[in-house]
């Protein structure tokens, strides 16, 4: 598979592209994708961010950790551009379905529709998601 | 074709484990290479050595088990996912000063960054989840 992107400063080659789509709180998935996340850009790769469905709920602002005690996913997400990864995307409609509106949110990702998230699904060496 | 396994649901609560050990023999029947399953998230539990399911019903860890010394499949299970779940082997238990350990060899706990590394070494990485 080749990628499209060109490979930015001395970044390894192979793509990532972690696909989000479960909310924070309620279930690890959310945090455990974003460790993976971490980990890639750790370990030089380039690795982009596709928040689906209940996933724009991570973006939301203002988020503390929770009822749970649980860590919140909020400072994993603010460390995220120091690792350099800053390719976020959001699925429009899952924005639109949740009323999550840009003003809300704690990053800037770039809305996509159906075509564009298939160009990220195909574009990318290693796709995962949670 | 070099094949890895990415497995992230709990044995015996969801399909998801049986399903990935039956593609698993799958994979080497037709004369594929399987590099390695690696656990995460709810998947690490297929890691328990002291998993004890009634004897009319499939052993999924001894399938793991079976896998790694039939066919030299790794496998690998992430060591952060773990030992929040309370797996982790003899080393790690004695570290955390625990009575006992749940995880022994073939299983070895190691970082996210060799699931990153498989995923965009091997041909395949095949998913699967709850």
């Amino acid at each position: 598979m080749e990628s499209t992107e060109a490979i930015e400063g001395n970044q390894r080659e192979g793509d990532i592209l972690l696909v989000l789509r479960h909310a924070p709180h309620g279930s690890s998935w959310l945090r455990e994708g974003l460790d993976i996340a971490l980990v890639g850009a750790a370990f030089d790769r380039k690795v982009s961010l596709l928040f689906m469905g209940e996933g724009v709920l991570a973006l939301l602002s203002g988020q503390t950790s929770g009822a749970l005690g649980q860590k919140g996913t909020h400072p994993t997400l603010q460390m995220l551009e120091m690792y350099d990864v800053d390719a976020l995307y959001a699925e429009s409609a899952a924005m639109s379905r949740f009323a999550v509106a840009e003003a809300d949110l704690l990053l800037t990702p770039e809305r996509v529709g159906e075509t564009a998230i298939a160009d990220l699904l195909k574009h990318h060496d290693l796709v995962l998601t949670f | 074709m070099r094949y890895a396994i990415l497995l992230m649901g709990a044995p015996y609560s969801t399909q998801a484990s049986h399903s990935a050990l039956r593609f698993a023999r799958a994979v080497v029947a037709r004369g594929h290479r399987l590099e390695c399953v690696f656990f995460y998230h709810d998947g690490v539990h297929n890691a328990a050595r002291l998993a004890a399911p009634p004897q009319d019903e499939p052993h999924l860890v001894d399938g793991w088990i079976a896998l790694h010394t039939e066919h030299g499949v790794s496998l690998q299970v992430c060591i952060a996912a773990a030992l929040r779940r309370g797996l982790m082997d003899q080393r790690e238990a004695s570290r955390h000063g625990k009575a006992g350990y749940s995880v022994e060899a073939p299983f070895e706990l190691v970082g996210l960054g060799q699931l990153v590394d498989l995923g965009l070494d091997c041909d395949r990485l095949v998913t699967f989840g709850p």
